[in-house]
């Protein structure tokens, strides 16, 4: 079976470009060219000699020793809290930066939850010289404080989201709706596996050195280029999509994605898609999402702002739709948990988005010979404020 | 020419009337939840010559601020598809210009487009305005069923879009073509139809088999018959609706914003 994009845009039954005419002339002109950009030899120089000397990579895959050995298993974390800017993010944006350029665009914007991908956004703007707004629900702005700062420093105009719950899916319908009153000039980095056709597999095709990278390096340490597992949280999926992409057609390589259950899957409290969501249309792709009978986006929830979104991309909606991938959820509690774990094990201080992969580990049944990649996608800096001050709460 | 396949309100008011039509749009359950059917029959009264009614979207991103707070507002106030269903019952009987239904996709993709298509025609509902389904997607699943239920379906046309993509957007359209006056979000008060001529008279000359309404930052008289020098008529949606906000007595009111915009 083939995981991947078909010629109209669609993975199974998801995908696809549901959009207004007025982002027709800007998407068409996207589909028609960016597999020929960056398949170009110029752009892929360009773009190896940035994540290498910009953004740090390849990333370590580091044999997590006392991790395995609480597990009684062998797991190996793929660090891409490393990255330049302290998460998987920047990938995508060093790749589009110079899809942009190479579209004659000159003005960048780009949507942002917790701000990871608005940092890494500006960061690529500002390595480019070009003019970068990133919309930002404006509850967010408000909790992700330091995140707005750096934006700004890093020359960024920081527009707030106010419509809607004003929080990721209204920072993402602001973009839209600057792109379609910038129709021009513009182009839009969509920081996750969403939006329409061609954004999810775009996104996936840049952020795909994650497994691209993790085969050469198992087989330096283990004589195989697959594990039996590979784990990583999904919010809209841009981490897990990079992690499972060159594992895809592997079937003895178990897929794992980690949702976000929030207070838990039924408390009303949750972004658990996979578990409490319909298919149906959002920002432009059919997949699954969060919504009522009537067809209105409900808000998601989670301790974890990059995981608080109400749908998924339209690949992992497949995914999970063919059983390639299997879908777990893990609680806020059990997710802080993992973090101070992890930090006490190990020595390294995860984002909440990324605890939620090595909470997992409590789930699988694991064998003592088993070979477990997490994609240890973001590092917890950012989180160190909810770590701090929600300790005696979570850990009682 | 697909639209000859069709007979409803919507194709016999073109066949009979084809200069300086009005066409107003305005959200189903706002200002309150039961104003759906009054504004009907007000913007009736007051001489429009069709109306778009918009189905509240929690997501609505090719709208711009005035029409996000009249859906928030109607869906706070309670609304639905299945409500305006259910407040549509019986329209036919004092309604008589044309009606369509204006909305995004998710919305009707939950109630079922089959069993949306069946309800709207039986209530007498001429047409479905839905920017983001794709041409494409229509033609291939649903334009025999709109044909079989004389459900007209409007797409959109931009001053991007090109001349192929005219004459295919022309092809799968019946009822009119919804030019989008500027690049833009509904009700953008940045942007006007000052250098939009060029565009209208491309439009104008494009030999359409459909008739043309141009909408979006239509807001008064002076608007209303520019955009009528180059189409069949104008709509208008975001002027309208902050009316409404505004508005203490809808009927009377309603009846003076048409008249106002038509006679100046």
């Amino acid at each position: 079976m083939n995981y991947q994009v078909d010629k109209k845009g669609f993975y199974g039954n998801f995908g696809g470009a549901y959009i207004p005419e007025m982002l027709v002339p800007n998407v068409e002109e996207l589909r028609n060219r960016y597999l020929d950009i960056i398949q170009e030899e110029s752009f892929q120089l360009e773009m190896d000699e940035l994540l290498r000397d910009y953004v740090g990579r390849p990333t370590p895959l580091y044999l997590a020793k006392r991790l395995s050995e609480k597990y009684n298993t062998t797991v190996y974390l793929k660090r891409e809290d490393l990255c330049h800017t302290g998460a998987h993010k920047v990938n995508n944006t060093i790749g589009q930066i110079l899809l942009a350029r190479r579209l004659g665009k000159t003005r960048i914007i780009a949507e942002t939850g917790a701000g990871q991908h608005g940092v890494a956004t500006a960061t690529v703007c500002a390595l480019m010289g070009m003019e970068c707004i990133v919309y930002m629900g404006s509850v967010d702005m408000e909790r992700q404080k330091p995140n707005v700062e750096r934006m700004k420093m890093l020359g960024a105009t920081v527009r707030p989201a106010n419509s809607g719950s004003k929080t990721l899916k209204d920072a993402t319908n602001e973009a839209i709706r600057d792109w379609i009153n910038n129709p021009v000039d513009t182009h839009y980095i969509i920081g996750s596996v969403v939006g329409p056709h061609p954004y999810p597999d775009l996104v996936a095709r840049f952020q795909s050195v994650i497994s691209e990278e993790m085969r050469e390096q198992l087989i330096d340490k283990t004589g195989s280029p697959n594990p039996d597992y590979v784990i990583a949280c999904v919010g809209g999926g841009s981490n897990a999509a990079g992690a499972f992409y060159n594992y895809l057609s592997e079937p003895s390589v178990n897929l794992i994605a980690v949702e976000a259950a929030g207070q838990g899957v039924y408390s009303g409290h949750s972004a658990a898609t996979t578990f409490l969501g319909k298919p149906g249309v959002i920002h432009g792709s059919k997949t699954l999402l969060m919504q009522t009978e009537d067809g209105q986006i409900t808000e998601p929830y989670s301790i974890s702002a990059g995981l608080d979104y109400p749908g998924i991309g339209p690949m992992h909606a497949n995914l999970f739709e063919t059983g390639r991938a299997k879908f777990y959820s893990i609680t806020d509690t059990e997710a802080f948990n993992a973090a101070m774990l992890l930090s006490k094990l190990e020595g390294i201080i995860p984002a909440l988005e990324s605890a939620h992969a090595i909470a997992v580990l409590e789930n699988l049944p694991l064998k003592k010979d088993d070979v477990v990649v997490i994609n240890l996608s973001g590092r917890g800096d950012k989180d160190l404020m909810t770590y701090i001050t929600r300790k005696d709460e979570f850990t009682k | 020419m697909t639209s000859t396949n069709i007979n409803n309100k919507l194709t016999q008011l073109f066949s009979t009337k084809q200069k300086g039509l009005l066409n107003i749009y305005f959200t189903a359950g706002f200002p309150q939840l039961e104003n759906t059917r009054t504004i009907l029959k007000a913007l009736q009264d007051g001489g429009a010559d069709m109306v778009e009614i918009g189905i509240p979207f929690s997501d609505p991103l090719a709208d711009g601020p005035t029409i996000q707070e009249s859906n928030d507002a109607a869906l706070n106030n309670g609304i639905t598809l299945k409500k305006i269903v259910q407040q549509l019952q019986g329209m036919r009987e004092e309604i008589h210009i044309p009606v369509l239904l204006m909305g995004y996709i998710n919305s009707v993709l939950q109630y079922g487009v089959e069993e949306l298509v069946a309800d709207l025609s039986a209530l007498g509902v001429d047409g479905l305005i839905l920017p983001d389904l794709p041409v494409d997607e229509y033609k291939e699943k649903y334009q025999e069923l709109f044909e079989a239920n004389n459900m007209s379906m409007v797409f959109l046309v931009t001053p991007q879009t090109s001349v192929e993509r005219l004459k295919y957007i022309d092809e799968a359209s019946s009822g009119f073509i919804y030019v989008v006056s500027t690049a833009s979000t509904t009700g953008n008060e940045a942007k006007d139809l000052a250098g939009q001529k060029e565009y209208f008279e491309r439009i104008k000359n494009a030999k359409f088999n459909n008739p043309t309404m141009i909408g979006f930052n239509i807001k008064d008289h002076a608007s209303y018959t520019e955009a009528c020098n180059y189409a069949n008529g104008a709509i208008i949606g975001s002027a309208f609706i902050k009316m409404l906000g505004n508005s203490h007595l809808l009927e009377k009111d309603i009846k003076e914003f048409v008249s106002f915009v038509k006679q100046g």
